[in-house]
């Protein structure tokens, strides 16, 4: 391993300063005492956090973003595990296809998965509702809960379930007592990273909400695209939060280093 | 008979696990993306809405008008600019992060990484703010007198490379730093002992093995930038319309689903002719290389 030149060094830093500077930006003007956004921040106050209370469609779309990501991720994760235990432990002809094709959502421009879906939900009538949300936001997290428990089931140790059934434990008590536990970091970590997927979409999204069903990422969006105020800073620093106790908790869980490691 | 009953049924499995997953991937992703192909032949009027009918005309109309051709162009020079940007900043990134001591790799790894967890319209404001006329970028270029007056960067095709590039290089730094991972350090080390300098090393021994990851990293990039839409949209706004923007406000706004439709298949089939296209090209190069 060579030594890391001084040249590279500032390479590195520079590097780190352009990876930084969006996010802390937005960090610096959500705690501004101004009334704008200006530069050198002077001072500091929490005017722009308490603003958000002013703005009940903020509050009523955060709780409609966190509703949206629990029960679309809780459902991907119960329609991928089976798919996974099938993909990860036998083969079968049309294997190799049926992975591609659930993984398939990943590959497609999310804009035209958009249109697609705001063309289907047209037919029924259900573009704009919670359901339309919901069966979006499953087609968009679900590649994410099939890597994740792949890389589970691939962990498992099978002696142990021999072990089970050896000993008298049907296939349905040696599931639930020996294979599900042993498959539970894959599945919360899957979940997580399907959360978090869930709460930041924006594109699919913007054409399968409405005004009454706007969640907080297409809110945020729609209001940046009128005016940049220090009110969007103060409700990103709060996104920001989330995603960053999210990850810390995968890393708990499951080792970042794993989850960005891994086969892509 | 029994036991060839039991073994056929334990062959099917596998598909009936697969069942539930297969049934809502077909209703919920094959089905409408063929319904958008379908959509993209039939016609539009202001009055009467889409009709049924199946003719290129959309095709036609896109193919010839000169509007969407810009928009098509600028789609490829911003996916060409921002891939060649985050290959030149993000390979040396992934070769230096990959030689730091394990605990500020590891931290490192989580900052540079950690920001494809952000939400896009997040870090997208922070560049929105970053650019403005009065922002930090400008004060700092008017204060070190690099620029006489501040210059607009904010809806312009420059002020959207650059943020692009923010958006996108981790997925670079990703590819390159997991195939840095799979090189034998020994090679790196018999360069050195043999006299081989830093730069040397890596241009003639790291370089060549990291070819495959720099190469899966800029199609990655590629395909992700030319559909992008919160950035370019937050960015570049009316003025520099890309072909995501334009098909949002086919659907959205003037509500000419046909030629959106139309608009979106071209987009996928540019994609995936432009990446196919890439991987021969450089697969042949590599293995002319290799041999």
């Amino acid at each position: 391993m060579s030594r890391v030149s001084v040249f590279e060094r500032l390479f590195h830093a520079a590097f780190l300063v352009f990876i930084l500077a969006p996010l802390v930006v937005v960090a610096l003007v959500a705690f501004t005492p101004a009334g704008y956004i200006s530069f050198p921040v002077h001072g500091a106050s929490l005017r722009w956090f308490y603003a958000i209370l002013n703005h009940p469609d903020f509050i009523s779309s955060f709780e409609l973003s966190i509703e949206l990501a629990l029960l679309s991720s809780v459902l991907a994760t119960l329609i991928m595990l089976p798919l996974a235990l099938a993909i990860g432990r036998y083969w079968f002809a049309g294997r190799d296809a049926i992975l591609s094709f659930a993984m398939s959502p990943l590959t497609i421009p999310p804009i035209v998965l958009g249109v697609a879906l705001l063309r289907f939900f047209a037919l029924f009538q259900i573009q704009g509702t919670f359901i339309g949300l919901v069966l979006a936001h499953m087609v968009v997290v679900m590649p994410y809960v099939l890597r994740m428990l792949l890389a589970g089931v691939a962990g498992l140790d099978r002696t142990v379930e021999r072990a089970a059934i050896s000993l008298g434990a049907s296939t349905f008590t040696t599931f639930r007592r020996i294979t599900l536990p042993m498959l539970l970091a894959g599945l919360a970590g899957g979940f997580i990273l399907a959360f978090t997927a869930s709460f930041d979409e924006l594109t699919v999204t913007i054409f399968v909400s409405s005004p009454q069903n706007t969640p907080l990422s297409v809110a945020l969006f729609n209001y940046i695209s009128q005016t940049v105020d220090p009110l969007v800073a103060s409700v990103s620093v709060i996104i920001m939060a989330i995603t960053t106790a999210l990850l810390i908790l995968l890393d708990r869980l499951y080792g970042v280093d794993r989850l960005f490691g891994g086969s892509k | 008979m029994a036991d060839t009953a039991s073994h056929r049924m334990r062959a099917a499995t596998p598909y009936w696990l697969c069942t539930p997953g297969l049934i809502l991937l077909a209703v919920l992703l094959a089905v409408p993306m063929l319904m958008t192909f379908l959509l993209s032949f039939n016609a539009y009027s202001d009055t009467a809405g889409i009709i049924h009918s199946w003719s290129l005309a959309n095709y036609a109309e896109i193919l010839t008008d000169p509007y969407f051709a810009s928009i098509f162009l600028r789609t490829l020079r911003v996916a060409l600019v921002t891939t060649l940007a985050c290959t030149l900043i993000g390979v040396p990134e992934a070769y230096i992060i990959s030689r730091l001591k394990p605990r500020w790799r590891s931290l490192c790894l989580v900052v540079v990484l950690g920001p494809l967890l952000v939400s896009v319209v997040v870090r997208t404001l922070g560049w929105q703010i970053l650019l403005a006329r009065t922002g930090l970028i400008n004060q700092v270029l008017v204060g070190i007198g690099a620029l006489p007056h501040p210059v607009d960067l904010l809806f312009t095709e420059t002020g959207m490379d650059i943020a692009m590039t923010h958006v996108m290089v981790p997925y670079m730094v990703l590819a390159v730093w997991t195939s840095i991972r799979q090189i034998d350090p020994r090679t790196e080390q018999a360069a050195h002992s043999l006299g081989a300098n830093g730069f040397t090393t890596f241009r003639r021994v790291v370089l060549p093995q990291i070819v495959p990851g720099i190469l899966s990293g800029s199609i990655i990039v590629f395909s992700l930038t030319a559909s992008s839409f919160a950035t370019p949209e937050l960015i570049g706004g009316r003025r520099e319309k890309v072909a995501a923007t334009t098909i949002y406000d086919q659907f959205l706004t003037t509500l000419n689903w046909p030629e959106g439709a139309a608009i979106a298949c071209l987009l996928i089939a540019s994609i995936m002719i432009i990446v196919f296209a890439w991987n021969r090209l450089l697969e042949r190069r590599y293995a002319a290389a290799a041999a």
